[in-house]
């Protein structure tokens, strides 16, 4: 095997938050991200799943670089992005792009379409002529699927699907080797949403594109990924090729997200066994020991509590952090 | 379906805009029965959460409706203020998206939900705080004493909903409206509110109407389904017809757009090609025929009316057969 | 990449494909801007004013200075003596002296106006935006020049520099971009953690280039508001170090001098206070409504 695109070792994200205090202010650590591990190889697809604060999110920003890492190291094609100075890791962002959530907020109100879409040009194409960056951006609009003659609106003039439709416009015309996409589907209809998975898959295969598909969406991130990786306050549960996660799952968290996913099928989804987790996500700046998610597991025992299960292989290319997975 | 609890006839909500007014629903007729739960399905701007506002007496300011909305022999849609503030909280009651907006932020939880007993129920606070905290035992929150104190703020967003549901199951409903209750939270917690949902539907008797995006929800959940697009029913009937065999072109794209836990082909998924309409500029005829790929000439002329799908159920459709509706564009 | 056509990239239908140029943000706010009507009336009756200020003076048949010996009492406006409007109690000619005085009035607002907006400006956004030490550095800096008094201020300026007319500029400029610098890094604060402003820097965008290219633009509403309140404040502002003998001096005059000398006089001759403060209240008008066109006008969403 070549050297992956990336190279996630040990990456820690820790914020400080401020808990109280009157005169000293008292500070907590937030382990947003906590020592995850993991290859991306190119052109492959990894969806991360996970719920709310989980760190999703965060890995996203702290794998571009938009956010420090406390610790450990992004490793882009050998080479450690946390280590660059601001010059060489500019130089490296053009391969590196992002697709937001929310596709107004992502986008500037005070430019236009076209303006947009041409931001990244303007920064590291500095030579075109203003008529190719016009070609450039032209043929952009075309292949996402927004006419040409609306490249004077402004944000607020387009629907959500087509603000995405810039956002993605403006994260593929450099043609990327990574595109993390954190959530772009889910502020989006149920109708345009197909549009852009599509969209984005078809970008995907057309430039070879390596994706980190961060989604809570657990159907559509088995739609478009080729590996899962299951994140749970910080932490990697379980990691493995998409048929392996759906179809065999051995961390109970997994299992338990997998049934409390509704299937639009009324016969299948009365039929399925009912596995309802028990109670809320606890706070992140307060975790708890052991294996962090022992508080709703239905399989915790007493060593769960204690140590904090490594991940393990549980098959080819499957990982499991769990004490229990082969009961 | 022995007696109806809520009767829409007619129901039509116009909003009055810089740019005139805007339809946002147009002569909704359906009803909602006993002990029911009656799914509403549609995206962003077709009118599924006005048309409950609007029976609710809750349409902000700008907002008008105009036709009836029957609850319990009182038209809702021209009761005046009095008259709906007996109801609501009381017969009727409503779950929101984001419970921290319909949760007081400085007032303790377990005032917010004694008021409702001690306005509509004539109770003293003893008693109305048993009952409260009886509540709020059953809908599965633990340590309900220590809750029954706490702010909204300090609760996580599942516990607030939790506490919304017992808010608005205090004073025994006869009807829910759920405005997407599970799309703020995670999936574990969607799973827990839903089963609390359903088995108040169960254990109490109580109609819902269960407004979502979400068509895997509403599969769990719904006896009945209606579709909503730009601001009218297209299509109304029974749970597993509406699944099994969809009979509007909408609803057949609707399900063969969504990614399926279940299925796991990875080919492209079907789409319907284009955006909804801006309500704004509705399209002329059937609102959905510029997305229709079975669009005939009649499509573009006149609206279609609700006719009987020969099922049992609902729809608006010129199309008489149903085996070539085409779902929407298949990508090669 | 040329060449890709998705079929997943089906174009929205029922739209015409027009015409395919650029526009920039400046050309759409100057299109909206003329559409406001009024904001243009406004252009239009400052335009009046600040022309009427530079080059009335000059077609006058009197000065701003001379006395009209003959009329040395407060003369009711007369065409035959050539006082349009009439003349003080020293008999110096009111038009000439309010368009003078309009001159030092606007020109002081303008000059100080910028300064401050050029310094608070850069100021707020840099602190705001870059945040940290720099952010700390500059606003404790912010902080202690809000506490040394306008006036000991200016009169050490005075001392050091000696009297001098463009020194007022830049003391009335100094104090008045600390405001500024605070208004725009609350606003350049809210907007750092804006999902757009991220893009940009995944798009490659450095600092110098994010602020001057979203950040600004985003400001800039709320700085012309603060604009159009600055003019104003700054106007009576030079009136009051006037009227302590630090700005300028008779015979010169300015608007807010001349209000000064019309209060003391109202009962005798209310004239002499009404034609001046005519003069400054459709000035501040017109910059209201101007400002208020301008905010609109760099709002995209405001159509």
């Amino acid at each position: 095997m070549t050297l992956p695109l990336l190279q996630v070792r040990d990456l820690k994200v820790h914020f400080q938050v401020r808990a109280g205090g009157i005169f000293f202010a008292n500070y907590l650590p937030l382990k947003a991200v906590d020592g995850l591990s993991f290859d991306l190889a190119a052109g492959e697809t990894l969806g991360i799943v996970g719920e709310s604060g989980c760190g999703k999110s965060t890995l996203g920003r702290a794998i571009l670089q938009l956010l420090p890492a406390t610790s450990g190291s992004v490793a882009w094609l050998g080479k450690d992005l946390t280590a660059l100075d601001r010059a060489e890791l500019k130089a490296h962002r053009r391969h590196m792009q992002i697709v937001f959530q929310d596709p107004l907020a992502s986008l500037d109100p005070r430019m236009t379409a076209g303006d947009i879409i041409a931001e990244p040009l303007r920064n590291y194409e500095t030579g075109l002529s203003s008529a190719a960056i016009k070609a450039r951006v032209r043929e952009m609009m075309e292949q996402v699927g927004l006419l040409p003659s609306m490249v004077n609106r402004y944000p607020h003039e387009f629907s959500g699907g087509q603000c995405q439709r810039i956002g993605i416009a403006r994260a593929m015309i450099l043609k990327p080797k990574l595109v993390v996409c954190d959530e772009p589907v889910s502020a989006l209809d149920v109708s345009i949403r197909a549009q852009v998975i599509n969209l984005l898959m078809d970008f995907q295969r057309a430039l070879n594109i390596s994706m980190l598909f961060i989604s809570h969406d657990l159907s559509v991130v088995r739609h478009i990924s080729r590996r899962v990786m299951v994140l749970y306050l910080g932490k990697v549960m379980e990691l493995a090729d998409r048929d392996a996660i759906y179809g065999a799952p051995r961390h109970p968290y997994t299992q338990a997200l997998i049934s409390a996913v509704p299937i639009p099928d009324p016969e299948k989804e009365r039929a399925k066994p009912r596995v309802l987790v028990a109670g809320d996500l606890p706070s992140p700046l307060d975790p708890p020991s052991g294996c962090v998610f022992r508080t709703r597991c239905p399989k915790a025992t007493n060593i769960c509590a204690l140590t904090v299960p490594v991940l393990e292989s549980a098959g080819v290319g499957h990982e499991v952090a769990c004490h229990h997975w082969r009961d | 379906m022995s007696a109806s609890v809520l009767d829409l006839k007619n129901l039509s909500v116009r909003f009055a805009t810089p740019e005139g007014e805007v339809a946002a629903v147009s002569e909704l007729s359906l009803s909602v029965g006993k002990g029911e739960c009656l799914g509403i399905v549609g995206e962003s701007g077709s009118g599924k959460s006005q048309t409950f506002l609007a029976a609710m007496g809750l349409l902000a300011r700008n907002g008008r409706a105009v036709g009836e909305a029957i609850f319990g022999g009182i038209n809702l849609a021209a009761a005046d203020e009095n008259t709906l503030n007996r109801l609501r909280g009381n017969k009727l009651a409503m779950i929101f998206q984001d419970p921290m907006t319909s949760l007081t932020p400085h007032m303790k939880v377990g005032h917010q939900l004694t008021e409702v007993l001690v306005r509509h129920r004539n109770l003293k606070f003893p008693a109305a705080r048993d009952r409260a905290i009886a509540m709020l035992r059953r809908v599965q929150i633990s340590e309900p004493e220590r809750r029954f104190e706490m702010y909204p703020h300090e609760l996580s967003g599942g516990l607030r909903q939790r506490v919304m549901i017992a808010m608005a199951l205090m004073c025994g409903p006869e009807l829910i409206i759920a405005d997407e209750p599970t799309t703020a939270l995670d999936v574990t917690v969607q799973a827990q509110i839903l089963d609390l949902i359903r088995r108040a539907k169960e254990e109490l008797g109580t109609a819902v109407i269960l407004i979502t995006h979400d068509l895997g929800v509403v599969a769990g959940m719904a006896d009945r389904v209606g579709v909503m697009y730009a601001g009218r029913i297209v299509e109304l009937g029974e749970v597993h017809q509406i699944f099994n065999a969809p009979q509007h072109p909408y609803t057949k794209g609707l399900l063969a757009c969504t990614p399926r836990l279940d299925d796991a082909t990875a080919s492209a998924l079907v789409t319907i090609p284009g955006q909804p309409p801006d309500l704004q500029q509705l399209p002329t005829g059937c609102a959905y025929h510029p997305r229709c790929g079975n669009v005939m000439e009649r499509c573009r002329a006149a609206a279609p009316p609700l006719m009987s799908t020969g099922g049992g159920g609902l729809k608006a459709c010129f199309l008489e057969n149903f085996g070539s509706v085409q779902a929407g564009t298949v990508v090669p | 990449m040329n060449g890709i056509k998705f079929t997943s990239a089906p174009a929205a239908p029922g739209e015409i494909a027009g015409e395919f140029t650029g526009r920039s943000l400046w050309q759409d706010a100057w299109r909206r801007l003329l559409a406001n009507r009024a904001a243009v009336a406004g252009m239009i009756i400052l335009a009046g004013i600040a022309l009427a200020s530079v080059i009335g003076p000059f077609l006058l048949p009197w000065s701003y200075d001379s006395i009209d010996w003959e009329h040395i009492e407060a003369l009711p406006p007369q065409f035959s003596t050539g006082h349009y409007l009439g003349t003080d109690s020293l008999g110096r000619d009111l038009l000439a002296r309010t368009l003078f005085g309009g001159r030092i009035s606007l020109m002081v607002g303008l000059l100080a106006t910028t300064v401050a907006l050029l310094i608070g400006v850069t100021v707020g956004a840099v602190a705001g935006f870059v945040g940290g030490r720099t952010d700390q550095l500059l606003m404790r800096f912010v902080d202690l020049m809000y506490s040394v008094p306008l006036t000991f201020f200016v009169i050490i300026l005075m001392v050091v520099f000696g009297r001098n007319f463009a020194l007022m500029f830049l003391a009335i400029g100094a104090v008045e971009w600390l405001t500024m610098a605070r208004i725009v890094r609350g606003q350049t604060l809210t907007l750092r953690n804006k999902e757009f402003i991220e893009a940009a820097r995944a798009s490659g965008g450095s600092t110098a280039n994010i602020i001057a290219r979203h950040i600004l633009p985003n400001v800039l509403g709320v700085v012309m508001i603060y604009v159009t309140l600055t003019i104003p404040q700054v106007i009576l502002l030079e009136s009051f170090l006037s009227f302590l003998g630090l700005g300028i001096q008779e015979p010169m005059t300015s608007w807010g001098m001349l209000i000064n000398d019309g209060a003391a006089e109202l009962e005798i001759n209310p004239r002499t206070l009404i034609i001046p403060a005519t003069f400054m209240t459709t000035t501040l008008f017109c910059l209201n409504f101007l400002g208020d066109g301008l905010r609109d006008a760099l709002d995209p969403k405001d159509r």
